[in-house]
C-alpha cells in the first residue's frame, strides 16, 4: 500500500508539473496594451493556473487509484470536486467551475465504471433483463416520438426550448437523408450541405421573385436538389471512397462559391432576406395581416401569440423528418435498399450478380439529396433570410458526424447523435468557446467506448424464421 | 459419371487473348463449355485461369477474341457486354476465389440480393414496392421460397437470419454457389470451389455440383486445384499452361496426357532426351 501511493504521488506530482510548466506561458499571464504610450505590461493569472494545477494533481491521482483498484478513495476525490465545482466558493474564471466539476464527475465515472459495466452485464444476462432489453430496443423509438409530439405542450417549451427543438429536428432530418448515402449504400457524400443549400435558395428565390408558397415550392425544392444530386453523381459516382469524398467536397464549395459570386441571381454575400414563412390553409403567422391576408390568429380565433409560428414551424419539420424515416425504412425492405447494403458490402460481388452499380448509387445519391433539399426550403422559410455562411462545409462534417457518432445506417441513432451534437453545444453555451472542447470531448468519448457509433446493431431487412424463435440470433 | 441429359455448346471461347501491357497473361486459347455438364479449367499457379474466368464474366475486356454464349435468351457477345449486364442479360452467374459475399447482411439477404433484377421488375422499380402492391409481396414470396430451397440444399436453412459474415468457413463457400444460383443462370462459373475445405466438405461440393448439373440441367465451368474434385466430376477437361492450351479432353484423356504431366511435374533431363 505504502510504496504503490508513493508512486501514485510521484506519478501526479510530475503530471501536475508538466501542466504547469506548460500552462504558465498559456494561461499565467498576458501581456496587455497599458495605454496612454506606457507599453506593455503583464496581467497575471497565476490563481488560475495555481488552481488548475492542483485539481490536476488530484484529477491524475484519482484515475491512478482507480485504475489501481482503490475506487473508493478515487470516488471521494471526484465527489469533492464536484462539490468544488459547484460550490458558491468564488473561483477566478467561471470556466475553472466548469473545469473542475466536470473533472470530477468524469473521474467518478471512471471510479464506477468497472462496477457499473459487471451489473450492467450481468442484469442483461438474466431472463428479465433479456425481455426488458428486448422491449426497450422496441418501444424506445414510440417513446421519443410520443416526447417529440408532446413538447411543446410540456410546462418547459418557452421560445429558446422550441428554437432548440427545431434545429435538433432539421439536423436529425439531414442525418436520415444523409443516412441513406453514407450509412446504407456507404458513399462517403462530404458535400452534403449543397444540396441543403440547393433547396434553400430554390425556396428563397421562387417565392421573392415569384410569389410561390412554401407548400407549392417544397417538393419542387425536392426535385431541383436531387436533379442536382443526379448531375453530380453521374460522372463521379464510379469513383470508390476516398477519391468520391474528395469530389464531392469540392463540389459542396463550388455550390457556395457560385451563390457567394452569382449576384445578380443570389444577391451574393448579402443573401436574400424577407423570405415568407410557411402558411397555415393559406394563413400567415403574424400579427397584422398583409393586404389580402389573413393571419392564423384571425382564423381560428384566438389571440396572436408570437409561440404559435414557432410551434407550428416544430411541427412541420417533425412531420417531413417523419416521412424522411419513413420512406429510408421502407426503402431498406425493397429491393434498392437491400442493393444499396450490398454494395456498401462489396461492389464487385453486386455487379458479379447483375446490378448496376451506377445506378443503384445514383438513386441513393438522388434519395439522399432530395430529402436535404426539403430541409433547404424548411430552413429558409424558418429563418426568412439565407446567405451563402449558413452552406459552410462545417455543415457538411457535423451531418456527417450525426450519421457516424450515430452508427452507420442505424436511424435511432441519428436522433441520439443529433439530440448530443446539436443539442449538447447549445446547453453548454455558458461555456463560451471552450464549448467546442465540450463538442471533442462527446465524440472522443464516444469514439472509445462506442466505436461503431452509438447503436451498432442492424436489423436484417428480412427474416425467414419470425424473430425472436431462436433461429439463429 | 456422363449426365443422362442431351448437351449443347453453351459458351464457345475462340482465339481469346489478353495482354496486361507487355506481359501476356492468356495466349489464344479456343475451348467450348456444354449445359447440362462440368467444365474444369486447371493448370498450375500462373497459367491465367482466372483471367479466362475474367474475361468471360465481364471484369476484363479481352484483347483479341470472342466469347459466345447461346443460352435461353438467345446469343450473346460477351466481350461487347457492359460487367452487370453479363449478369443480368446473358445470365452468367460467379464466385470468387476469396469469399465475396455481403458479410454485414444475412444469409437470407444475400439469397435476396442475388435476385434484384427480378425483383426491381416486381417492385416497378420501387413505386409498387413503396405502395406495397401486392404482386409485388407475391413477387417477393416467391424470391423467399427460392432463397429456401438453395438453402435446403446446402444445409443452411437453419442459419437464415445470421449475419453471412459468422458462419464457418465451408458454409460460407456453399452460400457463395447458392447465391450465384439464386440469379438463375444458365452458366455458373466457380473459381477454386474447393480452396480450404477439408476432405468431407469437399465430397459435399462434388454432391453439389453434380446435382447443380444434373436437377439444375445449366452449365459448370469450374477452376480447381483440388483434383479429387476434378477428377470425379468434371465431364470435360482444359488445361492451361503459361497462357496456353495444352490439353483438353476428359479425365482420363487429360490424366494420361504427357503434356498436362510435364506441365505439372516438371521435365527430367532424360524425358527432354527421349
Amino acid at each position: 500500500m505504502g510504496p504503490r501511493l508513493a508512486l501514485m504521488l510521484k506519478d501526479a506530482g510530475l503530471t501536475a508539473f508538466v501542466a504547469a510548466a506548460l500552462g504558465i506561458f498559456i494561461v499565467g499571464f498576458r501581456t496587455v496594451d497599458l495605454g496612454g504610450g506606457k507599453g506593455l505590461g503583464f496581467d497575471y493569472h497565476l490563481v488560475d493556473l495555481a488552481v488548475a494545477v492542483v485539481v490536476i494533481f488530484i484529477g491524475r491521482l484519482g484515475l491512478s487509484m482507480a485504475a489501481n483498484g482503490l475506487r473508493w478513495p478515487a470516488i471521494v476525490l471526484g465527489v469533492a470536486m464536484i462539490v468544488a465545482g459547484a460550490s458558491p466558493m468564488k473561483l477566478p474564471s467561471g470556466f475553472l467551475h466548469w473545469f473542475v466539476a466536470l473533472g470530477g464527475v468524469l473521474l467518478v465515472i471512471r471510479a464506477i465504471w468497472p462496477w457499473a459495466n459487471d451489473a450492467i452485464g450481468a442484469v442483461s444476462r438474466t431472463p428479465s433483463g433479456v425481455a426488458l432489453g428486448k422491449a426497450g430496443s422496441k418501444w424506445f423509438g414510440w417513446l421519443l416520438l410520443a416526447a417529440a409530439v408532446l413538447m411543446p405542450f410540456s410546462p418547459f417549451a418557452d421560445q429558446k426550448t422550441m428554437d432548440l427543438g427545431v434545429l435538433i429536428l432539421t439536423y436529425v432530418m439531414l442525418g436520415w437523408g444523409l443516412n441513406i448515402v453514407v450509412g446504407l449504400a456507404g458513399l462517403l457524400d462530404l458535400g452534403y450541405v449543397a444540396f441543403y443549400a440547393v433547396g434553400a435558395y430554390a425556396y428563397a428565390l421562387l417565392s421573392t421573385q415569384y410569389g410561390l408558397g412554401f407548400w407549392t415550392v417544397l417538393p419542387l425544392a425536392g426535385m431541383m436538389a436531387a436533379l442536382f444530386g443526379i448531375m453530380l453523381g453521374f460522372p463521379v459516382l464510379r469513383l470508390r471512397g476516398d477519391y468520391l469524398a474528395i469530389v464531392t467536397l469540392g463540389f459542396g464549395e463550388i455550390i457556395r462559391l457560385v451563390l457567394l459570386n452569382w449576384f445578380d441571381l443570389t444577391n451574393g454575400p448579402a443573401g436574400i432576406g424577407s423570405i415568407p414563412g410557411p402558411t397555415l390553409f393559406g394563413a400567415v403567422f403574424a400579427e397584422t395581416p398583409p393586404p389580402g391576408k389573413q393571419t392564423v390568429s384571425e382564423m381560428l380565433g384566438i389571440a396572436f401569440n408570437g409561440n404559435h409560428r414557432l410551434i407550428f414551424l416544430y411541427y412541420i419539420i417533425l412531420g417531413l423528418a417523419l416521412i424522411t424515416n419513413l420512406f429510408t425504412q421502407r426503402m431498406r425492405r425493397l429491393p434498392v435498399g437491400r442493393a444499396w447494403e450490398a454494395l456498401r458490402e462489396d461492389e464487385t460481388a453486386c455487379q458479379a450478380l447483375g446490378i448496376n452499380p451506377t445506378n443503384t448509387k445514383l438513386t441513393a445519391f438522388a434519395i439522399g439529396a432530395m430529402f436535404a433539399g426539403f430541409a433547404g426550403s424548411f430552413f429558409a422559410a424558418k429563418q426568412r433570410f439565407i446567405s451563402p455562411e449558413s452552406f459552410v462545409f462545417i455543415e457538411s462534417a457535423i451531418i456527417l458526424a450525426i450519421v457516424v457518432l450515430g452508427g452507420m445506417g442505424s436511424q435511432i441513432g441519428v436522433v441520439l447523435a443529433a439530440v448530443l451534437l446539436i443539442g449538447l453545444p447549445e446547453w453548454f453555451r455558458d461555456l463560451g468557446n471552450y464549448r467546442m472542447l465540450a463538442f471533442g470531448l462527446a465524440m472522443v468519448l464516444i469514439m472509445v467506448f462506442k466505436p461503431r457509433g452509438l447503436v451498432s446493431h442492424r436489423e436484417p431487412s428480412i427474416r425467414l424464421h419470425p424473430a425472436g424463435s431462436g433461429g439463429g440470433g | 459419371m456422363t449426365a443422362p441429359q442431351v448437351t449443347e455448346p453453351l459458351i464457345e471461347v475462340e482465339h481469346l487473348t489478353m495482354r496486361f501491357g507487355g506481359l501476356v497473361a492468356i495466349d489464344d486459347v479456343s475451348f467450348t463449355a456444354r449445359s447440362h455438364s462440368i467444365t474444369a479449367v486447371i493448370g498450375p499457379n500462373g497459367a491465367g485461369k482466372t483471367t479466362v474466368f475474367n474475361c468471360i464474366t465481364g471484369f476484363y475486356k479481352p484483347t483479341i477474341g470472342r466469347l459466345t454464349l447461346r443460352g435461353a435468351g438467345g446469343e450473346f457477345l460477351l466481350e461487347r457486354m457492359r460487367g452487370h449486364e453479363i449478369g443480368q442479360k446473358a445470365r452468367v452467374a460467379r464466385t470468387f476465389q476469396n469469399i465475396r459475399l455481403f458479410p454485414g447482411m444475412t444469409v437470407l439477404e444475400n439469397l435476396m440480393v442475388a435476385q434484384h433484377n427480378k425483383l426491381m421488375r416486381a417492385s416497378g422499380w420501387s413505386l409498387l414496392g413503396l405502395l406495397g402492391a401486392a404482386s409485388f409481396q407475391r413477387a417477393e414470396a416467391a424470391a423467399v421460397e427460392l432463397a429456401r430451397l438453395w438453402l435446403e440444399r446446402i444445409g443452411l436453412v437453419a442459419d437464415a437470419d445470421r449475419p453471412a459474415g459468422e458462419l464457418p468457413y465451408g458454409a460460407q463457400r456453399r452460400l457463395e454457389i447458392a447465391r450465384a444460383m439464386c440469379t438463375e443462370p444458365v452458366l455458373l462459373c466457380l473459381d477454386e470451389p474447393a480452396a480450404g475445405l477439408n476432405p468431407r466438405e469437399s465430397a459435399e461440393l462434388n454432391q453439389l455440383l453434380v446435382s447443380i448439373r444434373d436437377r439444375d440441367g445449366i452449365g459448370v465451368l469450374l477452376i480447381e486445384h483440388d483434383m479429387s474434385v476434378v477428377m470425379n466430376i468434371s465431364d470435360h477437361i482444359v488445361v492451361l499452361d503459361y497462357g496456353r492450351k495444352i490439353a483438353e479432353g476428359d479425365p482420363l484423356a487429360v490424366r494420361s496426357d504427357p503434356a498436362v504431366i510435364r506441365a505439372y511435374l516438371g521435365t527430367d533431363e532424360e524425358a527432354i532426351d527421349g
